[in-house]
This record gives structure tokens, sequence and C-alpha cells, in this order.
């Protein structure tokens, strides 16, 4: 699957190129669906390919899968994921129609831009404010061997628009610079996306392999309330930290004890504002409070974690440590952040 | 000076190993620029015998590389001087975090690079996330290998564009066993080293990681009104909501995980577009008075800061700790980075270590505790 964060960024260009070069190596390729507004670029290299026409139907362009199963080719190239078939079709839309290719044993190149992925579909409308019908469901996306991120500078995109000069070409009139922070943001929407499908896959490696992922791609913060303390502002922090890493936020608490409804009252305000932060919560039942903490961080794959000053220091504290001294001093890999209460 | 005012426009193609088609990437923008008649010339081009890249070249000007000879062995670099006197609109330049050969002008190709730029020439390069110095110990600690050819953030970050060069790992290890990567002997040593499948799905997610950063800090709403993305401005990076500025503050000791420290500190400073200063207290006067050795790592460790764009200060002071801590206070430092005690330097019970004095002096400020990263 070829993923772009706009057309124009040169999916087709990049699928077909490769299909080129697997029919060079001998694979039995032909394309099925083309787009409807053709490049010259990409129909030079579609003159190369063996191309399965179109089937018009009510005036509507559908894919013809009878003819590609019956031809049963090893590759079949899909331009385009997003697109509703006729309403007397088999399938009401095309990704429906590459499913059923695959369920054939045909391997499939296909296409898809961010604006079509379900969840992402509502996102990039408030950004560029175009709504579109077509959808194609982001666990297809997730299902699919793999992922190819087609990436561009959104300059390049502009240009080619032939609203901006190439690098080398004269300084003329700058790109709305609206129009290229949407774009930016697209864009960087795409590569997160493709980051968190990558990441699942190499979470589900490392599980069906038995190996502990040692290091995080991916800052997660791991903030620790206690019952009596304000953690608003290690909250807040946490909350930032994790925005601008584009990081996961996780708030957590050790119960511990019987607690006075003062303290009570106290932590659930934390954990409400944790909520409201939208990190994800947990309280962790009775065990010792180092221990689950690293227990959670290891399980969770932790990279900072975020705690409090101790208050005051106790006999047992001066002999052997803080429960802060005994989590810096037992935190393999992940930085401790304390902050002040 | 430069004779032309405009400085030139870097695209930086970021990539995750060798075989991904950074080379064929830019090779095939380099032909389409010149159908647009834009003067383009090859600076620099590793062809790695791969057939399909070197038909990329077919038709494109390539500026000779400057043959010489080091110790008795022949060498090639990239001539950045005739690419200067011939002065191309745009320069193709393969392996920006390339290490020239000793006694070359410069040290790193990336400083050739920005000579090209400050003449005004417009550049094309790429390289792989896993040379970018605050990834270093990440990548040493996921992989086992230690990149010797580092990029200094910044010099990322002054980048006009940075491009994700994406291929599926899977799609990449049977480049590498049909021998397009590398050839046959080459490949299987590969396979048994960066080239193994979690390694390489590790190292892509970084990259799509990184070049999401990258577009983000570069198309911030508050930066791109009005501002060309050719002339950026460098004066100070604010931050975008309207928080206080963030002050960092990396403790520098002899202890050799100290670069690992100072890697890390300058990544958190960069993305939450704080300042970021680093300091040595020296218990003695003045730091000749320091053991030869440990005077070396001393100085080794704040060049390296400085290297990184940090601002560094020698403070002296009987007791380390709270001359730190007094440092941090009068600087308005709103977080300082420590390493983490190493075992045996944990005295009895009854005292405290360094960490554990400087963390109950600063209960004012944040302080990060990074733990020295191991390996297995």
């Amino acid at each position: 699957m070829f993923l772009g964060y706009t057309s124009g960024v040169g999916k087709s260009a990049r699928m077909l190129d490769e299909a080129r070069r697997r029919k060079e190596r001998g694979e039995d390729v032909v394309v099925g669906a083309t787009q409807p507004v053709i490049p010259p670029a990409v129909e030079d290299l579609l003159h190369e390919l063996e191309v399965i026409p179109l089937k018009t139907l009510d005036e509507m362009q559908v894919m013809d899968v009878q003819s590609i199963l019956g031809r049963h080719p090893q590759v079949c190239v899909v331009d385009g994921l997003a697109y509703h078939n006729h309403p007397l079709s088999y399938h009401t839309e095309r990704w429906e129609d590459v499913k059923e290719l695959l369920d054939a044993g045909i391997s499939v190149l296909g296409s898809v831009n961010l604006q079509y992925i379900d969840g992402y579909r509502e996102k990039v409308e408030s950004i560029t404010g175009k709504h579109v019908a077509e959808v194609v469901p982001l666990e297809f996306l997730k299902s699919a061997a793999e992922i190819e991120v087609v990436d561009a500078p959104s300059a390049t995109l502009l240009q080619r628009a032939g609203k901006f000069p190439g690098p080398a070409g004269e300084t003329q009139e700058h790109p709305a610079a609206a129009q290229q922070q949407k774009l930016a943001e697209l864009r960087e929407m795409a590569l997160l996306l493709t980051a968190d499908i990558v990441d699942h896959q190499l979470k589900t490696y490392m599980q069906s392999h038995g190996i502990e992922q040692p290091w995080g791609t991916q800052e997660r913060i791991l903030v620790c309330v206690k019952a009596g303390a304000d953690a608003r502002q290690m909250i807040e922090a946490g909350q930032r930290n994790a925005e601008r890493f584009r990081g996961e936020l996780y708030v957590v608490n050790v119960r511990q004890g019987e607690r006075s409804s003062k303290d009570e009252a106290a932590l659930e305000k934390n954990l409400q504002y944790a909520r409201a932060a939208r990190a994800q919560v947990e309280v962790l039942e009775k065990e010792e409070w180092t221990a689950a903490i690293l227990r959670f961080a290891h399980e969770h794959r932790m990279t900072q974690i975020f705690v409090h000053h101790s208050r005051k220091e106790s006999w047992t504290e001066r002999l052997f440590g803080s429960g802060v001294d005994r989590l810096i001093k037992s935190a393999e890999g992940i930085d401790i952040r304390v902050f002040p209460r | 000076m430069p004779e032309n005012s405009r400085q030139g426009y870097l695209k930086l193609l970021l990539g995750y190993a060798a075989g991904v088609g950074k080379t064929y990437r830019m090779l095939e923008e380099a032909q389409k620029l010149k159908q647009q008649g834009v003067d383009v010339v090859i600076g620099y081009f590793e062809p790695h015998d791969r057939q399909d890249t070197m038909d990329r070249v077919q038709g494109l000007e390539v500026v000779p590389r400057r043959k010489f000879v080091y110790r008795g062995s022949p060498f090639e670099e990239m001539d950045t001087e005739a690419i200067l006197r011939r002065k191309p609109q745009v320069c193709v330049v393969d392996e920006f975090a390339h290490t020239n050969v000793p006694g070359s002008a410069r040290a790193k190709r990336w400083e050739d690079v920005r000579m090209l730029l400050e003449s005004g020439i417009d550049v094309l390069t790429n390289m792989n996330v896993q040379h970018l110095e605050s990834l270093n110990d990440a990548v040493w600690q996921f992989s086992g290998v230690r990149e010797r050819e580092t990029v200094p953030d910044w010099v990322v970050k002054e980048a006009d564009e940075v491009v994700m060069v994406d291929l599926p790992p899977q799609a990449l290890l049977n480049r590498l066993t049909r021998g397009v990567v590398y050839p046959q002997e080459k490949a299987q040593q590969a396979l048994e080293n960066i080239f193994k499948e979690p390694t390489l799905v590790t190292l892509r997610e970084l990259a799509l990681r990184q070049t999401a950063h990258e577009v983000d800090i570069r198309h911030e709403p508050q930066d791109v009104s009005g501002l060309s993305p050719l002339v950026r401005d460098h004066a100070g990076s604010s931050t975008s909501k309207g928080e206080a500025t963030d002050r960092l503050l990396i403790h520098i000791t002899a202890d050799p995980s100290t670069a690992a420290l100072i890697r890390r500190g300058r990544r958190v400073a960069d993305f939450l577009e704080a300042e970021c200063f680093a300091v040595f207290v020296n218990t003695v006067e003045g730091l000749h008075s320091l053991p030869g050795p440990e005077r070396q790592t001393i100085q080794k460790q704040l060049n390296f800061a400085r290297n990184l764009r940090i601002e560094t200060r020698i403070l002296e002071g009987e007791d380390v700790a709270e001359t730190l801590v007094g440092f941090a206070r009068r600087q308005g430092i709103t977080q300082i980075f420590l390493l983490r005690a190493r075992e045996r330097s944990r005295p009895a019970a009854f005292g405290r270590n360094l960490v554990q004095q400087i963390v109950w002096l600063a209960r004012d400020m944040q302080v990060t505790v990074v733990a020295e990263h191991r390996r297995g």
C-alpha cells in the first residue's frame, strides 16, 4: 500500500515504477485500475505494462474484477483505492474488490490518500475544509502486508501546481502561507500514521519472538501522582512534553494502604486533571511503590518518568534512600525527571 | 565573502538504511530539474555498482572527484573548490554524513555542503536517520552498531526541507538478498549486522518520526506567516505557544557516559525549544590542576557540547552540588540534566551520593536523571 498525504505527491509514479521493476524481474504484473487523469510521466510507465481497462457502468468507471480474476496475474496494480462502485456491483467499494483479489491469491499494489482513511477523514476535512464521500477503513490499511509512505515537500507540490519557483528558480511570489501550513499538517499526519503502524508491527514482532524491547522509538511519559500532592503542574508538563515529542502520556497512582477522605479527594482531582489532559490513567493495586512503577514503565515501554521530589526526609530515608532515590537507582534506560512540589 | 547574498536551498532526503533508494531518488530529481532547464551537476555520488542507479546518471554533468594520496594510499573526495568554480544552480551530493579523509580542507562532508550553500548553490543531499547525533546512543542500544559518522542536529535543522525516502524493510531485505544493494559477500555481512528485521523496522520508525518532527518545526503556524523558506531566521527559536522558555543545564563530568547525557539533553532541549547550557564544576583551581587524563576528558566533553551548539561554562567550587545548583538558580535554569551515579560511587549510609545531593538541593526545580545506557 502506498500512502500519500495528498494528491500529487507521486504515488502513482512510485507504484508503477515498482510494477515495472517487478515485471523486469519476471513477475506477471497487470494494472487493474488507473486514475481518471493521468500525468505524462505516469503515462510513460503505463506503456510498459499490461492494462486491464476499467469497465463503464452507467457512466461510472469500475474495476473489472472478473477479468482480473480470469487473467489471474501474480501482481495487480490498483491506483486509487477510495472509489465507490456502481450501486449494483457485487461490492460497493473498490477496497472490497481488492480484498477479493487478495483472497484469490493475487498480490496487490495499491495507493490511497490520507483523506480517505477512516478516522483521518474528519481530521483532514477540518484542515482542508474539503469533504470526501469515499472512505477506506483504517483496519484495511493496517492489514496490508507492507505500507510505504510517499513523502514530498509541500513546496514541491505547490511548485508543481505552478505556484512556486523550483529550488533553483528565482524567488517569486511565495505560496500562500496558509496553504503550505495545511499541507505540512497533512504531511506530518501521514508520517505519524505510518510510524504508528510500523510501531505496532514492531511490537508484534518482538512479542512473537519473545524479545523485550529495551528502548522506545517514541517518547512515552509516565507521570506518577500521589494522593496528598497536587500534581497539576507535573501533568501539565507531561502533556506539553508528550505534545512536543508527539508521544504518549500516562498517569498512574499506586494505591497504598488506607487513605483519608481528604487524600482521596485530592487524588481524584489529580486523576480528573489527567483525563482532561487526555492521558491514559491507571491506578495500580497494592504493591511496593518503586516496583509497581517500574513494572508498569517496562510493560508500556516508557522513556521518561515524572515524579515529585521527596517532601521531607525520615530516618529510614536517610538510611535506605527515598522512593525517588530507589527509582533513580533501578530505572534502566528511562529518564527520571523529579519535579518540585 | 560570498558573491551571492542568497543562501543556497538545502534539501535533505532522509532514509533509514543503505538501499532504500536515496541516491536513486536524488538522481531522479536531478534529471527532472535538468529537463526543466536548471543547471544541475553531480558533486559527489556513490554508484555502489547498482545498475538502476548508474542508469540515472546518464546525461548529467559530473564534477570529477579530487584524487590524492594520503599516507601512501590513493583517496577520492568531493572536489568542493571545483564545484565552487563551476558554480551550478543545483549540486547533488551523496552521503551527507561522510567523514573526509584526514588532511582534507574540512573534516566532514556536511561542512563542504555548507560552503556550497554559502556561495548560493542549492544542494540536494541525503543521509540515514542513524547518523543524527542525538540518536547515536539509541541506535547503538538497539542495533549494537555505534555509528561513527554523525551529523549534529542543528545542521539538519538548518535544511530547508527534509523528505523521507521510505521502503518497507521486507522489500529492502529482498533487495539485499538479490544482491542489488551490496555484492554477495558484503550482503551476507550486512545481514548479520544492521540488516536484521527488527533493527530495520526500528530505524524506519525513527526516520518516520524524525521526518514528522522536521516537518513540524518548519511549519509551525507562527513561523510561516510572511516568512520565505529561502530566508529563514536563525535568531533564537522562541516557543510558539507563549509558554515560559525552558532552560536546560547539563552537568558535565569525566564519566564516559557524559556524551550520551549531552546528546539526550540536546535532543530534549530541541523538542522543547529550550535553551541549553552545560557546565563542569571544578573542585580545584584551574583546569590545568586536574590530572592529565581527566582534563582531556573534560575538554573533550566541553568541545563536544559546543559542537552541538550548547553554551558551556567551567565553574569552580569545593562543593559540586552546591556550586551547580547555585549556578542553576542564578541563571533561571528550569531543568538540570544529570547522569545517574555509578554503583561504586555510592557511599555508605548517612551520606548521599552526588545525584542525591543535587536532587535534594534542587527541590525548587526539575532534575532529570539519565541512566547510562547499557546493552543487552
